[in-house]
């Protein structure tokens, strides 16, 4: 058996990006276990990460962090390719679009509680508007909305808060 | 706690408030799923009496058991009275949503409601 002459050359930065990404996995995974009121509603932990990957390191990482997550963990449970990822998928795409242009708010006003905030609304908007494209092709799916922006903007102020605590402490 | 108040920017502030606003806004908005607006009765599958739902009224239908009594008020409707032996378009009450439905059918009546946009009716359930 001939060695393998394939060689990837792994950048500090990959190895970065991959020891995020396994704690935004690992924090997804761990809260599928949590049982949800309604398919959709959930703290969305894995999020934490993403927000302090952008601001120690800008949109590029967060959103190699962000998807790396999407397909890992839904390899992991087993829902890859099904509807649960392209709602995932949807969320987190609608998500990283949100930040984009929250990178570009000047951080001595905004903090991570508005990255975070603006970031969940984005990605229950990005969710409703597939679901309704595509799984449940009547208006009917948006009579939810309001519990899913209640939840979204609980958990958005959560997580922001929690990634700002540890910003702050890291620094 | 005022540790944690401490990492609010005031920008955060602003986006938090306007986030609670705009959910505020959008519960009453999409809860109500639509207005019921007109009350349409039917015999036979015939079209005999449409009103808007404003005004109290009400509206008798001659059917082949005897007469069905609609009342219909601002914004719901229901059969009164039916000839029908169990009564279960009697015993539906109110309906306040479009396209509810209560169907007589011993005696061919059926009152529905309609919004402005026509889709499941409450059969669909």
């Amino acid at each position: 058996m001939t060695a393998s002459t394939i060689e990837l050359r792994v950048t500090p930065a990959d190895r970065r990006i991959a020891r995020y990404a396994a704690a935004a996995i690992a924090l997804g995974v761990a809260e599928a276990a949590l049982p949800s009121p309604l398919p959709g509603v959930k703290p969305g932990l894995a999020n934490i990460v993403v927000l302090i990957v952008l601001w120690r390191h800008g949109w590029r990482d967060a959103a190699w962090v962000a998807l790396l997550r999407v397909f890992a963990g839904s390899l992991l449970l087993g829902q890859f390719l099904a509807p649960g990822f392209f709602l995932a998928l949807a969320g987190a795409l609608a998500s990283l679009a949100a930040l984009a242009g929250v990178a570009r708010l000047p951080r001595r006003w905004f903090g991570p509680v508005t990255a975070s905030v603006l970031a969940a609304f984005a990605h229950i908007a990005g969710q409703l508007l597939l679901a309704r494209l595509w799984l449940v092709p009547h208006d009917g799916v948006f009579y939810l909305a309001p519990v899913f922006g209640l939840s979204a903007l609980v958990f958005g102020i959560v997580n922001g808060l929690i990634a700002a605590r540890l910003l702050k402490e890291s620094t | 706690m005022t540790d944690w108040l401490r990492l609010l920017r005031p920008g955060d502030w602003a986006t938090m408030l306007l986030g609670a606003a705009a959910v505020a806004v959008s519960f009453p908005l999409l809860w109500a799923g639509g207005r019921a607006e007109r009350a349409v009765i039917r015999l036979d599958g015939r079209i005999v009496a449409e009103f808007p739902l404003a005004a109290p009224r009400r509206f008798a239908v001659q059917g082949p058991l005897g007469e069905t009594v609609i009342e219909i008020a601002p914004g719901r409707a229901r059969v009164l009275a039916d000839p029908g032996p169990r009564q279960y378009c009697v015993q539906q009450g109110w309906l306040t949503r479009p396209n509810a439905i209560a169907i007589c059918a011993p005696n061919h009546v059926s009152l529905s409601l309609s919004g402005r946009d026509p889709s499941h009716d409450s059969l669909n359930y």
